[in-house]
């Protein structure tokens, strides 16, 4: 159990004008399963690799328990990293990758067998051990990476896109495993992607960064609630932005006059705003019974199977909506219809 | 794909094959007759007397040649390990890395291929002075790596361009030092290209005979040098002999790396890169 702590962490290349990385700052808990969430090109794999010690920072300080391991190398400061592509070992059985770790450390080699035979089988590749990595699936080579990294029981594991390269079922399964493992042995997880969705099923707080500086940390479903900024709520699939004045609780714009609970404006005094709502949270209405609910014309449909993405025009404004299938069976292009914005699901963005 | 080949295209690699080996291996035959023959004139096809003379003196302590083996395999070991020793790293910084005036180092290992020995050779026995290296055993290793540098890089820069250094990152957070991470995982993945680069290396210090006797000023007489004495002196016979055994490491050699030649793991495949 390992509390990890990274101060103003900064990146700059030689002859690079722009840091890499910018000022990261993050308090990780014990055991917690972090996500560091970005575009490529963001900086969160050079964050990695300064963590595990293969990249020197410019500047900032990483700590583990309060004692900054800047100075311990790679291999003693008891990070293992898990890379997007593997990496096992092409000319070492699977076994041998697995012991890898054991037999840098000089363990027996009785004691190396028996952990490797417990370590396979708690990735369920039990009968796998002598196989060349060349001759496994690319789900079945992420098992074995996960393995040879869990082996040595790392203080902290970094996982580079650990889903990336899996197809659909394959990343339920590798989730499941992920998180199944992580919680088992009780590892602080620092992973990295470029994918929201991975990093919302999988990570206990999601470290949001855009453009070499972190956005916002806080725990995924934040990310879709309460937002930061715009180029925030649009990274996690936010659609609609709405310009307008908050007074006495109601949001005047283009949509109309809209009722602003509470907790949707912390942090926010009245005036000029950018008020934000998810699509799912715009729902179809058949009167005027609930408060918050608008006249829209529905200017496109788009079947996505579980769902339905409508495109709505509102006063002067287009809005997304996303509703089932079955509620807007029977609607029609250019039909007029009428939808609810609960005031408790919307938010303002802070200034 | 072998069921494949038409007619014409088996015929023609028959044809092209039996004239490649034709080519290699009928000059050896007058070589080998010779070093067991008592007098061989012409016109006979044919000696008309058989001995093993050639061959006695060969393996005598007068001739020198045994010695003079031992001297030369001795020789072509230490440049062969120095070329690996030099190679390697040099390999790994052009096939790995960008660095301002690669194309130029490219270009200076390169010229002893391009630029013929001897044009270099005299101006290094002038410098081969200063050092007391003329006429010593370790100034002809140090000469012969002119030549066989060149080769060992190649390879090396062509094995290290499809290298993914990663796997020592890998390596090292899995726990092991620098000098570990080399020995379990940077070493077995650059072997093919050690041993094919390494062979090269033997081999073009093996067939070295004017820097070797520049250098050596007559004083390290390798098997060519040797080689050289008894074909100018007209004893055919034991030139046959020595002839013989000079191309064994050769043959050995090309039996040996076969499998490596023919791009089943590629050492070779990237020789071109520069």
């Amino acid at each position: 159990m390992t509390h990890v702590s990274i101060q103003s962490l900064t990146k700059v290349y030689p002859g690079a004008r722009e840091p890499a990385l910018d000022k990261l700052s993050l308090e990780i808990e014990s055991g917690e399963l972090t996500a560091i969430l970005g575009p490529s090109g963001c900086g969160k794999t050079t964050a990695m690799k300064m963590i595990a010690g293969l990249l020197a920072p410019t500047s900032g300080d990483v700590t583990f328990d309060g004692r900054s391991v800047l100075a311990d190398k790679p291999e003693h400061r008891g990070v293992v990293m898990v890379f997007q592509n593997y990496l096992l070992f092409p000319y070492m059985s699977v076994a041998d990758n697995i012991g890898f770790g054991l037999k840098m450390r000089k363990a027996p080699k009785p004691e190396i067998e028996r952990r490797v035979a417990d370590m396979l089988e708690l990735v369920k590749l039990p009968d796998l051990g002598q196989r060349r990595p060349s001759e496994l699936s690319g789900g079945q080579q992420q098992r074995v990476a996960l393995a040879r990294a869990l082996i040595v029981q790392p203080k902290v594991l970094l996982l580079d896109e650990p889903l990336s390269n899996l197809d659909a079922h394959l990343r339920i399964e590798m989730r499941d495993l992920i998180r199944s493992l992580q919680q088992q042995m009780g590892i602080t997880t620092i992973f990295v992607t470029h994918d929201q969705e991975e990093a919302v099923v999988l990570a206990d707080k999601v470290a949001l960064i855009l453009d070499g500086t972190m956005k916002q940390f806080d725990r995924p479903e934040e990310f879709y609630k309460r937002p930061v900024d715009e180029a925030t709520a649009r990274f996690f699939g936010g659609r609609n932005f709405v310009q307008g004045q908050l007074k006495n609780g109601v949001f005047e714009s283009g949509l109309g006059k809209l009722a602003v609970s509470e907790q949707s404006t912390v942090g926010n005094g009245e005036g000029a705003g950018t008020l934000t709502f998810r699509p799912e949270n715009v729902h179809l209405a058949t009167d005027h019974s609930q408060p918050n609910t608008l006249p829209a014309n529905l200017v496109k449909q788009i079947y996505l199977g579980t769902q339905t993405r409508l495109q709505l025009s509102i006063g002067s404004h287009e809005i997304e909506a996303i509703c089932n299938p079955n509620e807007v069976e029977g609607l029609i292009n250019e039909q007029e219809i009428l939808v609810t914005i609960p005031a408790d699901a919307v938010w303002l963005l802070p200034s | 794909m072998v069921g494949k080949d038409s007619l014409g295209i088996r015929s023609f690699r028959f044809l092209t094959g039996s004239l490649l080996i034709i080519w290699l291996v009928l000059p050896l035959i007058p070589l080998a007759i010779w070093s067991f023959a008592k007098g061989w004139f012409f016109p006979d096809l044919l000696p008309t007397h058989w001995s093993m003379r050639a061959w006695e003196y060969a393996f005598s302590d007068t001739s020198g040649v045994i010695d003079s083996l031992w001297l030369t395999i001795g020789i072509s070991l230490a440049a062969t390990v120095l070329s690996i020793l030099i190679g390697v790293p040099a390999g790994r910084a052009l096939g790995l890395y960008n660095f301002r005036g690669k194309q130029l180092v490219e270009l200076m290992i390169l010229a002893p291929i391009i630029v013929p020995g001897i044009a270099v050779v005299l101006g290094i026995h002038s410098v081969f002075i200063s050092f007391g290296l003329n006429n010593t055993v370790s100034g002809v290793i140090l000469v012969h790596l002119i030549p066989t540098l060149p080769y060992m890089i190649l390879v090396m820069s062509g094995v290290f361009s499809n290298y993914d250094p990663a796997y020592e990152a890998q390596a090292r957070t899995l726990g092991a030092s620098p000098l570990k991470t080399f020995w379990y995982v940077t070493l077995p993945s650059i072997m093919p290209g050690i041993i094919v680069g390494g062979l090269f290396a033997f081999l073009v210090s093996w067939s070295q005979y004017v820097l070797t006797l520049l250098i050596g000023g007559g004083r390290v007489v390798t098997l060519p040098l040797l080689l050289f004495n008894f074909a100018t002196s007209g004893r055919n016979d034991i030139t046959g002999a020595i002839g013989m055994i000079y191309i064994l490491p050769g043959i050995i050699i090309l039996l040996f790396t076969a499998r490596h030649l023919s791009g089943r793991n590629g050492a070779v495949g990237s020789f071109g890169q520069i």
